[in-house]
């Protein structure tokens, strides 16, 4: 497909690996941010083929892998409760919560449904009047203009039985997280393509320049991602630390201004939880008061939750790059796409399914797709 | 299963409106799918655009991707090393 398979091309891969090899002098760790990178990186092997100096560290940037048990045991919750008719993105069916996931909850007879645009939620709540229906609004800054516009639609169009349960996280804080910790071994950054996209490039220049580290602005085809590395490791051996656009045909510097509008109307920064790595103190948006009638939480008494993630799953390690996911003693043993103890195995973005589609184990040589 | 992010760029074949709002018919690859072009009201027929969640976040800045292209063309002051390659998508 066009602007798919012209960013794969395996000629120009090599130049830009060639490129990188001759650049490199000494060790380089680059995290890429997004879980769609992550699944690009492992699906072609590009971790393989680059020279062994420059080691890709996989970062926290798959929405579903970074939703809390927290909100997703007030989604089983909700969804649970007579006379409501719950919508989510499909990949969120499987994310284990404390002892249920919502797709338990479908099973045993509540009506769950799987939704492509949020503004299909909306139609459904206007089809279903005498029904209360909860759209589960998660995602990065990527998925945040449509969610938002879902429940801003709702509102114009006075549909009182729409809500949504929103857990946004947000990139930025995300990184900072990252870069601060004192177990961080990051160098440089791959900034998340898309929601530059949305947001622009401009959020990233402080931290660059406060931390000293390279940020680039990647996309997500194989050449993206080599540009992406090749960019860094120039910046890295040169004692550069700026942020630069590798995505230029999807990004501009001040990113979709409409969008930001809307998200500024609908959202308020809040602190966040994010899986297996604790709060991020203004880490995601939360509805602002214009949009609290809209807002699932104060809608539905949702209990006290007695919040418990796994013990045994070592995603937060995975989702801040400390281990690569077959580091993970549980990894292709007891947790497997099939029986997915952790949500970094659930979503199709999360390294540990990653790993485990493309590779199997951490050595084997890439098989590509 | 229906992913939270999709981000692959779809080629739009037709646009019209939907209860006021904009909306594309847009095509991946011989998938077509209903997005909404709010945060995109000028994209026309004819152009790519990159979709998450239902909705145009971008169009495709074709001349910029042409520009990437050139610019991995120019690269390689190397000799090739080993036969290792990337595979197609
Ligand atoms: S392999 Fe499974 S248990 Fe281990 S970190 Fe990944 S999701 Fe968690």
């Amino acid at each position: 497909m066009k602007y798919l398979s012209e960013f794969a091309d395996p000629d120009l891969a090599r130049k830009l690996l060639d490129e990188i090899a001759a650049t490199v002098t000494r060790h380089w760790a680059i995290m890429e941010v997004c879980g769609g990178q992550t699944h690009s990186i492992i699906r072609h092997g590009i971790d393989q083929l680059l020279p062994e100096e420059v080691e890709l560290i996989h970062g926290p940037g798959c929405p579903v892998c970074v939703t809390p048990a927290e909100s997703i045991d007030r989604g089983v919750q909700i969804a649970s409760k007579p006379n409501v008719i719950f919508c989510s993105f499909g990949d969120m069916l499987r994310v284990p919560g404390t002892s249920r996931d919502l797709f338990s909850v479908r099973a045993a007879g509540s009506d769950v449904r799987v939704v492509y645009s949020p503004l299909d939620a909306v139609t459904i709540a206007e089809d279903n009047p005498d029904k209360d229906v909860v759209f589960f609004a998660v995602g990065f800054e990527t998925t945040a203009p449509a969610n938002a516009m879902a429940v801003h639609q709702a509102r114009e169009r006075g549909i009182t039985n729409f809500s949504a349960l929103v857990s946004h996280v947000l990139v930025p804080p995300a990184i900072e997280a990252i870069v601060t910790s004192p177990d961080s071994r990051v160098d440089a950054f791959l900034a998340a393509g898309h929601v530059c996209s949305v947001m622009g490039t401009r959020q990233y220049e402080p931290i660059a320049e406060k931390y000293r580290v390279p940020i680039v602005v990647t996309g997500f085809e194989p050449l993206d991602v080599l540009d992406g590395i090749r960019r860094a490791v120039a910046q890295l051996e040169a004692g550069q630390a700026t942020v630069e656009n590798a995505y230029e045909r999807a990004v501009q510097t001040d990113g979709n201004e409409m969008a930001q509008r809307m998200l500024d109307d609908v959202f308020d920064i809040t602190d966040r939880q994010w899986r297996g790595i604790g709060e991020i103190p203004a880490s995601g948006w939360r509805l602002t008061e214009k949009f609290r009638d809209f807002d699932a939480e104060r809608r539905f008494d949702v209990l006290d939750l007695e919040v418990a993630e796994s013990t045994t799953c070592r995603s937060g390690e995975v989702l801040q790059g400390l281990i690569k996911p077959s580091e993970c003693p549980e990894f292709g043993v007891t947790c497997t796409p099939r029986h997915p103890l952790g949500a970094t195995m659930v979503s199709g973005e999360g390294a540990c399914a990653a790993y485990y589609r493309y590779r199997r184990s951490g050595d084997v040589a890439a098989t590509g797709g | 299963m229906v992913a939270v992010c999709l981000g692959v760029p779809g080629r739009i074949i037709d646009t019209h409106t939907d209860r006021g709002t904009p909306m594309a018919t847009v095509d991946f690859g011989g998938v077509t799918k209903d997005v909404c072009l709010a945060f995109a009201p000028e994209a026309d027929v004819g152009q790519y655009v990159i979709i998450h969640a239902g909705f145009a976040i971008t169009v495709l800045d074709e001349e910029a991707a042409h520009a990437s292209l050139d610019l991995f063309e120019e690269i390689g002051i190397v000799e090739a090393i080993g036969q290792s390659g990337v595979e197609e998508a």
